[in-house]
């Protein structure tokens, strides 16, 4: 449990609060065998009161809480939705639950039924929480100062709208999302006007659609978190300012699935990333002004589909390995810029010995293009006709966009941790 | 070739291509050139109280054995060696197919011909024809008719040439997230159970058997 350890400057910063408040704070213990309800304790409580609650199982639903309390849960007592009601929800600031395991909660789209609702709170701790069989997970909306951590969300079904989100925000900020693992849902990490917030260190997989999904979240960090095998990988969207760095983006196949999908994203940061495995490891569109750094694309079938749309974005320092094709495009006009990226299909050479290729390496293959046009064609790929095609276009480009090139091609591979 | 690269699925797609490309040429020129060459040996042989099937099929059999061996030598073992997987195995499996198929092939091509320099030159033909003309082709039936459902048409089309299906084989293996976009679900569904893999080997196994067959039937009744 490193990662309760790790954000302990914030913690502290939110104890400090809490503490004064704690002094002449009661502990009000709830116990399955005492005949004490969980609610009836949050109903005498008062601001600033503790409430623990020992093991067992507990049907208790739509506890509505409205002061400040620590409601912590010992030995992650079961709290049992009995699949048809919701289970906390928030309507004030500064409360922090934690250690629940909470089951089975009510299904409802029309509600958005979710086993720890926020609305309108601030200062809301989540914490060590363990979420099983859930429609929602994690729901919030209005609200600002959210800490979600360390929490385990699964949720299993075949179909995509018998489920909701795992972590759902709406219209919060500073957020802080850490450490949890979010299985089986929707969307595994939602946002939707979702500023300045963090989020380090999760593991979002096997979703039904993608393992992380923004919309108008500007200023936002990600951090080390891990999407792999989400039914159509990663989706952000109409977003400036986006930092992600060591993240992972595995493993996402399908005819619709990205590693990373980016519509309308600007002046961001990708940096340090891997995509591998993936159908495609990046497509972008409408996307401008974006560097990508030193990126490891492993094994992907398409690593980047640079749409004609996106301008004035910078790739540098990646590394491109093992891709079937390594960008793909549908337009002639390019205004981007690659530089300095490794490619392993380079076969050029390097004669003054700098490490850098005296011939550039164009990445956008005659093949590629005909597969966007004509997707069966895919069948002939690795033909001889194909090869000698794809040969004669690279010696003297016709079809493919004559200014996508990398003009000094790396000769070595970067080593970038993985 | 393995101790220059570290990574094995780069070396299987090398020599991936060499399978495709030069097992084939190998296979049918070897043949033809070594079916006119011990002609003389044959006639001399169907001297004897022989019959023309027992001379024909030892003649296929030791040629057809030799270059499989001579496969398994020479691309088998290194593979081998330096890591079983699938997609080795794959290759194995699909290099010996081929070349089962191409001495088949070429045996038709010698007893149909009656001089050794067209029957080698009808060889590098059907060769040229399933390593490349066909795949033109095909591709220009693509483009030429992208704007319909083309996906099972292909599959029967690719089916037809050995080439194209021992191809296919090797990049559901090596190509699979590429593969996996668009229509290539399809072929994976087809070919990569059990029952695509029966599939395709029966369509090689017809491959292998028709031409012996015929060229047999020819063989019988020729004119020596």
């Amino acid at each position: 449990m490193n990662c309760l350890t790790i954000h302990r400057g914030l913690l502290l910063l939110l104890l400090s609060i809490l503490v004064p408040l704690q002094m002449e704070a009661n502990i009000i213990e709830v116990k399955a065998t005492s005949g004490k309800s969980i609610s009836g304790a949050i109903a005498t409580a008062k601001d600033g009161d503790t409430i623990k609650v020992y093991p067992g199982i507990y049907k208790e639903a739509n506890m509505v809480i409205t002061k400040s309390l620590y409601i912590l849960g010992i030995d992650h007592p079961v709290l049992d939705g009995e699949l048809k009601h919701e289970i906390f929800t928030i309507a004030a600031s500064d409360v922090i639950i934690e250690g629940f395991k909470i089951i089975n909660t009510g299904r409802s789209s029309m509600e958005d039924k979710a086993a720890i609702k926020c609305l309108d709170a601030n200062n809301i701790i989540i914490r060590n929480n363990i979420l099983h069989h859930t429609f929602f997970g994690i729901h919030i909306s209005n609200s600002s100062g959210i800490i979600i951590e360390c929490n385990y969300l699964l949720t299993y079904g075949a179909h995509e709208y018998e489920h909701g989100n795992g972590i759902h925000l709406w219209k919060c900020t500073d957020a802080y999302l850490q450490g949890n693992v979010i299985e089986g849902h929707r969307d595994g990490i939602y946002f939707e006007f979702v500023t300045k917030s963090k989020i380090i260190n999760n593991i979002s997989r096997k979703n039904k659609r993608y393992g992380l999904h923004f919309m108008f979240s500007h200023d936002d960090e990600y951090y080390h978190n891990s999407f792999i095998n989400n039914g159509a990988g990663v989706a952000v969207m109409y977003t400036t300012n986006v930092t992600m760095r060591y993240n992972k983006f595995e493993e996402n196949w399908g005819s619709s699935s990205y590693g990373m999908l980016l519509k309308d994203i600007r002046d961001s940061h990708v940096e340090f990333n891997t995509f591998s495995s993936n159908t495609t490891g990046i497509y972008m569109e409408g996307t401008s002004r974006t560097l990508f750094h030193k990126n490891e694309f492993r094994e992907n079938g398409y690593a980047v589909k640079l749409m004609a749309s996106c301008d004035d974005n910078v790739f540098s320092k990646n590394n491109f390995k093992g891709n079937t094709f390594d960008i793909s495009t549908n337009g002639k006009t390019i205004l981007n810029t690659l530089e300095h990226n490794y490619w392993d299909k380079y076969q050029g050479y390097d004669r003054d010995r700098n490490g850098i290729g005296d011939v550039p390496y164009r990445p956008v293959s005659l093949f590629s293009m005909i597969v966007e046009q004509v997707p069966p064609a895919m069948i002939l790929w690795r033909s001889f006709f194909v090869m000698i095609l794809d040969r004669a276009e690279k010696s003297l480009p016709v079809v493919t966009p004559e200014n996508l090139k990398d003009l000094s091609p790396k000769m070595k591979s970067y080593d970038l941790h993985s | 070739m393995y101790q220059l690269d570290t990574d094995t699925s780069k070396v299987i797609l090398s020599l991936l291509s060499i399978l495709l490309l030069i097992v084939p040429l190998i296979s049918g020129v070897f043949t033809t050139i070594h079916f006119y060459n011990s002609y003389e040996f044959t006639e001399l042989m169907l001297a004897q109280p022989l019959r023309r099937e027992t001379v024909f099929l030892a003649q296929y059999i030791a040629v057809a054995s030799s270059l499989c061996v001579a496969f398994v030598v020479g691309v088998g073992f290194p593979t081998l060696i330096y890591g079983v997987n699938s997609s080795s195995l794959t290759l194995l499996y699909t290099g010996l197919m081929l070349t089962l198929v191409f001495v088949s092939l070429a045996f038709l091509v010698a007893v149909l011909t009656r001089d050794k320099a067209k029957a080698i030159g009808v060889t590098l033909l059907v060769w040229f024809f399933f390593s490349l003309i066909y795949d033109a082709i095909l591709l220009w039936v693509v483009y030429a008719f992208g704007e319909y459902p083309l996906d099972k048409t292909l599959l029967v089309l690719v089916s037809l040439n050995p080439v194209d299906l021992a191809r296919i084989l090797m990049i559901l293996k090596l190509d699979i997230s590429a593969l996996m976009g668009y229509t290539g679900a399809l072929y994976k569904d087809f070919f990569g159970n059990y029952s695509g893999m029966l599939f395709s080997t029966s369509i090689l196994l017809v491959w292998i058997l028709v031409p012996v067959w015929i060229a047999l039937r020819v063989f019988k009744k020729k004119d020596i």
